[in-house]
């Protein structure tokens, strides 16, 4: 139980806000960001059965515009951005030329030469520079805009009726993985409907500066939905019941997309990609080890790289981990061989010592409620 | 913050409820509020001995995992059951539903080395800071 007190930690916009409202601060990918306020499991409790409002202004935003705009990214990105139109975002994989992970993040193009991209905070500048590096020749402008942007991500599904109240363009023509230019209680900024949690909701853009005066007003009409903040811990345990990959955890440089169940966001008969020969060896070879869903069957919290074992012998080590609130029971996130990657397989997680029966289970551990079409 | 007068204190955020020989150990209502939703504690065996300074169990909540540290040392008599399935009453009630373990201590010389009320409410604040 140490306290941060290192004052080189980035704040956000919204801080002041953070502390009134009691929020415990700790330091995340080097900003000084809320964990929790109510606590953790009440938070996801909100977010599952009604509404929440997250602090995301730590992930970076970068812009990407000019004439070899769709190409430059095309060549960066594993996924197809032909896949896409204006007003449409995409999930994708930026890989190195060996296949590893430079980052997992979302692509928005607002028109066929103009494109944002957000990105894992502890990554912002790692793929700023890379994007730069890999730019070249081509006729573009990067910026990084992440100093100056603030994200919020409401979440629950109770967002699209609370947000209507302070927007100016009908929400519901927003669907998934679209986004509209957007007057947020006279703010412009960018409503998306993505998420990070497995519930229908929206992550809205802005300029840092406008950032605490609509995060007011959203507090002000969330009232009759019983709006709560959320902390990062609720972040993390509502994504890992999700099943959704986190960087740094699941995936890294070293880590191999296949393995990790991302196959989907990757088109290896697109036009050429950085890291699209490694990609297509990786995929022929077949995956040595596949990411799976570990269960506990009996009581214990599982951590990451807490070993996970099959009769006693070590199979894997857990990437994340943690208690589901949802379900009342630790969940995991572990690379396995194939052999003990079927649903029903009985495993153990080794917790000081103690070898705790567990089993893989289907991801996602719950089914998500986002607003499919 | 919560802190009773008549218990003793661990600068690991510990009380001890003495009761002649007798002594019931918990965490404190900083302790718990620092850890979070607690979910799961790990108690030791009911006859087992434990001793002053040194891990006696585990308390983890959603973030984190923390040890025990024992007041003092002693034969455990009894141990919280109602913890395996509601863990929670340590956020609820530490001081009271939320206790941990009742020992029989070995040496009531060791309860001098502790914390009282007032000393360790100035830890806490010390910690906020």
């Amino acid at each position: 139980m140490s306290q941060i007190t290192s004052s080189s930690l980035k704040t956000t916009p919204l801080i002041d806000i953070h502390k009134e409202l009691k929020g415990k601060l700790v330091a995340f990918a080097g900003w000084k960001m809320p964990i929790q306020f109510q606590g953790v499991i009440q938070e996801h409790q909100c977010v599952r059965d009604g509404v929440g409002i997250f602090d995301v202004s730590h992930m970076g935003e970068i812009e990407i515009q000019g004439p070899s705009a769709k190409s430059l990214v095309q060549k960066l990105m594993t996924n197809d951005i032909d896949s896409i139109k204006d007003n449409q975002a995409l999930y994708t994989l930026m890989c190195l030329e060996n296949g590893g992970v430079v980052d997992d993040l979302l692509v928005h193009r607002f028109s066929e030469d103009h494109y944002f991209l957000c990105v894992n905070a502890a990554n912002t500048e790692k793929d700023f520079q890379w994007i730069l590096k890999s730019a070249g020749s081509f006729d573009v402008t990067i910026r990084n805009n992440s100093q100056e942007t603030s994200q919020l991500a409401l979440q629950g599904k109770h967002s699209e009726i609370l947000l209507q109240k302070l927007c100016d363009v009908p929400l519901s023509e927003i669907r998934y993985y679209h986004f509209k230019k957007a007057k947020i209680h006279n703010f412009t900024g960018i409503i998306a409907r993505t998420g990070y949690t497995g519930e229908d909701g929206f992550e809205i853009y802005l300029r840092g500066v406008d950032a605490a005066k609509v995060l007011r007003s959203i507090f002000e009409v969330g009232k009759e939905f019983n709006l709560q903040p959320i902390g990062l811990g609720a972040r993390d345990t509502l994504r890992m019941e999700m099943g959704y990959a986190l960087y740094g955890n699941e995936i890294n440089e070293e880590s191999k997309p296949f393995e990790a169940g991302l196959g989907w966001i990757i088109k290896l008969n697109k036009q050429d990609f950085i890291g699209k020969e490694a990609l297509r060896k990786q995929k022929d070879a077949g995956n040595s080890r596949r990411l799976v869903g570990v269960r506990l069957l009996d009581r214990g919290v599982p951590r990451p790289h807490y070993r996970v074992l099959k009769n006693g012998g070590l199979v894997g080590e857990l990437t994340s981990g943690t208690f589901s609130p949802s379900l009342n029971t630790g969940i995991g996130l572990c690379y396995v061989s194939p052999e003990y990657a079927e649903a029903g397989t009985k495993l153990g997680v080794e917790i000081r010592k103690l070898n705790v029966p567990a089993e893989v289970v289907k991801l996602p551990f719950l089914s998500t409620r986002v607003k499919k079409d | 913050m919560e802190v009773p007068q008549g218990l003793k204190y661990t600068q690991e955020h510990e009380w001890i409820r003495v009761d002649g020989k007798k002594a019931v150990i918990g965490i404190s209502e900083f302790a718990q509020d620092q850890l979070g939703d607690i979910v799961f504690v790990e108690l030791p065996e009911v006859g087992s001995q434990i001793d002053q300074g040194n891990p006696f169990g585990v308390v983890e909540s959603v973030k984190t995992v923390s040890d025990l540290y024992a007041p003092a040392g002693g034969k455990v008599i009894s141990v919280n059951k109602a913890l395996e399935t509601s863990p929670e009453k340590i956020n609820n009630a530490p001081y009271e539903e939320g206790w941990i373990v009742e020992i029989e201590l070995s040496n009531e010389k060791e309860l001098e080395s502790l914390l009282d009320a007032d000393a360790y409410n100035e830890q806490c604040k010390n910690e906020m800071e």
